[in-house]
């Protein structure tokens, strides 16, 4: 178990380097810098050479970069350039909105993505058609546009839940809860196609293996076989599906997050991208990263727990 | 797949055209028509608009569809069909450009490490395992933060990362290539390592790009129509697919009309790249498994009227009696019988031999009886008896109440035969508690485990109870199995080739077992093999069957000294270690 671990976190050093310099080498391909960005034109050069120096521009590339990973090992991200704000402080003010976001649409399709693919693994042929094209449907459907029909249908039409906006949870649990309903739909759905899918398959194959024949012709009910024995054979393939698919909705919240007007990582990140706040966005990108290095530590511990035979040594 | 079947394989591969056959199939065929038909209408856009695309006509604003606008205007009245055909070209073009360094990327890093291998190729793999931890959408935003709206650099950005997935499947089937003879010719005759690449791996790779890219090419739809929406992608009054998404969601509470347009388009287009490719998977599984056809169909059961065949009655003294009883599997070719009208019967007490080369029925005739044949197989004739009572033909939930407590199995692979993620104990009570009939509670749950695990003459009950299946060795295992099969009192034990997966000084004390624990209960025995040794060892009675035939039957002194079958007589000549004058058989 431990080494899958230690590879992943090795590989994560030089990901996050290669992420964090993204931004430092193409920044230096293109005229302009950040110091006339946050200026504007009225400035002096006097304010606009302080500036620079101040923000590192009249150094070479590397060593800004060298400069920005020091001060990241500190903690300190820089601040936006338009509002003044830590970015630090910015995400730890945003994140909490995302991961519901993702954490909930995670639970949400993984819960129905399993139940659809063992019921469609145990019924005919006609049944798996039907669930073909839905979840063909499912996956194709853009998650955005899924989202704005659910808007239209149950928060302008019925009025159930709110279109947009949130409500933080220390305000109102209620209101939070509700707020985040519809997002978490619209996040999930492409998802339920994709679990519901490698479920089904899983479990038709586990269903044709020696030791369900044996519990079989022990007399063992159809229900604890299908729902004990072969979905605990099916653990493998579903939670690394569950784990690339929360790979996806990580960005996939951007979206999401912008349809509903939540104050999450993905709304930051996109203002911050149509108003050139170079550190707001390379704060971010981290940010996204690690939740990415994070998930995938989660999978391979779940994987270790699941195969007797890793847990075993 | 063979070594000398592989090269003229290999060979063939780039002359046949991957889009051969899609047209017998109406779903992808139907959706590489309209993956095609909506590209080129979109590069004609300027032929085929009505309108141009910012024409505004304020006095028919959202108008519905008419002679002058078929799908209508938008807010500012301009025509919906012109914008959709101008709004795909920056959405069709970012695919585009995204595919191209797809496919480039990953076909020559792919081919790279796979030819090469080596440190070329750990440095690649290494890149690649990077690559793919990227979260490729954030980093595009990034890229657009400091490229404004630029849909070229976002979409080469996606096609980039994107491409180590590609990179991984062109690498594996070019280390495959790499070992077959005509490389090997061009490697003596010459030729460098780049003119290898270019000249012979590259052209038999490309038939596997297709299917990757039809489905790549509907995520970097998805996300081109993603960024648009956001307005990140294309400036302004520009139409672009994904903005006029997010164009008609502005209105959407007065007129959701516009929503239905431009989501449709972006999911029809979605939808058929996915078709594509999948459709495009299937013919090549279909290919490479060319002379295996599918099974369908089910034979159908039982004939009812079988059960009033006078003949069909339950023999008298037979715990377990079958009945002119016939299996047959569905196959591409129609039905093929396995198993052809055989009758025979088993009595208390006996273990009876079912005698057969692989492919002689013999198997199947076992797990037909436990109601257990695979989906495709059924009972086609006759009938099966257990203690008086007819099983075959029975509902399969009355069949589950049977099953473990009246007639149990015991299965060829022990390594295989026990749930890997369950103890041996917890997997023991389960089917203490369906068939045993225990009462009290949990401690007597587990004593009868303990009792189950000590009559098959395991040392320490309570340590293997606690242990995993791969933590046994296979004779182990295969006494657990033999233990869960006692578990509900069987009259009948069907033990399919028990011994044959176990070492020979394991068999031996499993066939004594299954003898002692025959002598204890008085169970019948039905012992399905190969290996004559094992019938002349264990049986007193068997049965040899010969492509789903009986040829022969009776007590097994005179199948061995007087076989009245060549077919018996040529099995006992090829078992050399019981040639009757051994004299072993008494």
């Amino acid at each position: 178990m431990f080494p899958i671990i230690l590879r992943r976190l090795a590989l994560s050093v030089p990901l996050l380097l290669i992420v964090s310099a993204i931004t430092f080498v193409l920044e230096s391909f293109v005229p302009g810098d950040p110091a006339r960005t946050v200026l504007g034109i009225n400035a002096t050069q006097e304010q606009y050479d302080a500036l620079r120096a101040a923000m590192h521009l009249d150094q070479p590339v590397a060593v800004q970069y060298w400069l920005y990973l020091r001060d990241l090992l500190q903690g300190d991200l820089g601040s936006s350039l338009f509002s003044g704000e830590s970015v630090l402080g910015l995400i730890g003010q945003r994140l909490p909105v995302t991961l519901a976001l993702v954490i909930g649409g995670t639970l949400l399709a993984s819960l129905v993505g399993v139940v659809l693919g063992v019921y469609s693994a145990t019924r005919g042929r006609f049944s798996r058609r039907l669930f073909d094209i839905l979840s063909l449907l499912g996956s194709a459907v853009p998650n955005f546009w899924i989202a704005l029909m659910l808007v239209a249908v149950f928060a302008v039409k019925f009025g159930f839940f709110p279109a947009t906006g949130y409500t933080p949870f220390a305000e109102s649990p209620g209101q939070w809860a509700a707020g985040l309903v519809l997002p978490v739909i619209s996040l999930s759905i492409g998802g339920v196609a994709f679990i519901s899918k490698v479920t089904r398959d899983a479990m038709m194959s586990t269903l044709g293996l020696d030791h369900i024949r044996t519990l079989r012709a022990s007399g063992i009910r159809p229900s604890s076989i299908v729902w004990k024995h072969a979905l605990r054979g099916c653990g493998l393939p579903v939670v690394t599906t569950i784990g690339l698919m929360m790979i996806t909705f990580i960005p996939g919240t951007i979206l999401i997050e912008n349809v509903f007007t939540l104050p999450g990582l993905g709304t930051t990140v996109v203002d911050a991208t149509n108003q050139h706040d170079l550190p707001v966005v390379q704060g971010l990108t981290i940010t996204f990263t690690v939740m990415v290095i994070v998930v995938n530590l989660l999978v391979d511990v779940l994987y270790s727990l699941l195969n007797p035979k890793v847990r075993a040594e | 797949m063979t070594t000398v079947e592989a090269p003229p394989k290999a060979r063939s591969r780039p002359r046949t055209n991957p889009f051969a056959g899609i047209w017998r199939r109406p779903v992808p065929a139907a959706a590489f028509v309209v993956v095609v038909g909506i590209s080129v209408a979109v590069i004609l856009a300027p032929l085929l608009a009505p309108h141009p695309p910012l024409a505004q006509d304020l006095l028919h604003t959202l108008s519905g569809p008419s002679a002058n606008h078929p799908l209508g205007t938008d807010v500012l009245g301009r025509d919906v069909l012109s914008r959709l055909l101008y709004g795909g070209r920056p959405t069709l073009i970012g695919v585009g450009l995204a595919v191209l360094v797809y496919a480039f990327f990953g076909m020559s890093l792919g081919i790279l490490a796979g030819y090469l291998r080596g440190w070329t190729d750990r440095v690649i793999v290494a890149v690649l395992d990077v690559m793919l931890s990227v979260p490729a959408v954030i980093i595009t935003l990034a890229v657009l933060a400091i490229f404004h709206q630029s849909n070229a650099a976002a979409m080469l950005t996606i096609g980039f990362f994107a491409s180590a997935g590609l990179a991984r499947i062109i690498r594996s089937s070019c280390i495959a290539l790499r070992e077959e003879l005509f490389v090997d010719a061009a490697r003596v005759s010459g030729l460098g390592p780049a003119r290898i690449m270019a000249r012979h791996i590259l052209p038999r790779l490309t038939g596997q790009l297709l299917v990757p890219v039809f489905l790549f090419s509907g995520n970097a739809l998805a996300i081109q129509t993603g960024l648009g929406f956001l307005g990140l992608a294309t400036p302004a009054p520009a139409p672009s697919w994904g903005g006029m998404v997010g164009e008609a969601a502005q209105i959407m509470q007065q007129d959701p009309y516009l929503l239905f347009v431009s989501g449709g388009v972006i999911g029809l287009m979605s939808l058929s790249f996915g078709l594509v490719g999948d459709g495009l998977r299937d013919l090549e599984q279909d290919r490479r498994q060319a002379t295996g056809g599918r099974l369908r169909r089910p034979v159908p059961a039982t004939a009812p009227q079988d059960a009033n065949k006078p003949s069909d009655a339950p023999p008298d003294g037979a715990v377990l009696a079958v009945r002119d009883y016939s299996i047959a599997f569905a196959t591409a070719q129609g039905p093929r019988t396995v198993v052809d009208s055989i009758s025979f019967s088993v009595r208390s007490g006996e273990i009876f031999g079912l005698v057969g080369e692989s492919g002689s029925g013999k198997t199947v005739t076992g797990l037909s009886l436990l109601g257990l044949l695979p989906p495709n197989g059924a009972v086609t004739s006759g009938s099966a008896w257990l203690a008086g009572t007819r099983i075959s033909g029975l509902p399969e939930r009355e069949l589950q109440g049977i099953r473990g407590s009246e007639i149990a199995l015991v299965s060829q692979e022990p390594m295989v035969a026990l749930d890997p993620y369950f103890t041996i104990g917890s997997q023991l009570s389960e089917v203490v508690r369906r068939t045993g009939a225990v009462p009290g509670g949990k401690e007597a749950v587990r004593q009868r485990v303990r009792d189950l695990l000590t009559s098959v003459h395991l040392r320490d009950p309570d340590g293997v109870a606690r242990r995993h299946p791969h933590e046994l060795s296979g004779g182990m295992l295969q006494r657990v199995v033999i233990a869960m099969a006692l578990a509900g009192s069987p009259k009948v034990l069907i033990a399919d080739e028990p011994t044959t997966a176990l070492d020979v000084t394991v068999q031996a004390g499993i066939l004594d077992l299954l003898r002692s624990l025959r002598d204890e209960h008085g169970m019948a025995i039905i012992l399905i093999t190969h290996d004559l040794g094992v019938v002349a060892d264990s049986c007193d009675r068997a049965l040899v069957m010969e492509q789903g035939r009986i040829v022969e039957e009776g007590p097994v002194e005179d199948i061995f000294y007087r076989p009245r079958h060549p077919y018996t007589r040529q099995l006992i000549a090829s078992t050399p270690s019981i040639a009757p004058t051994e004299g072993r058989i008494a």
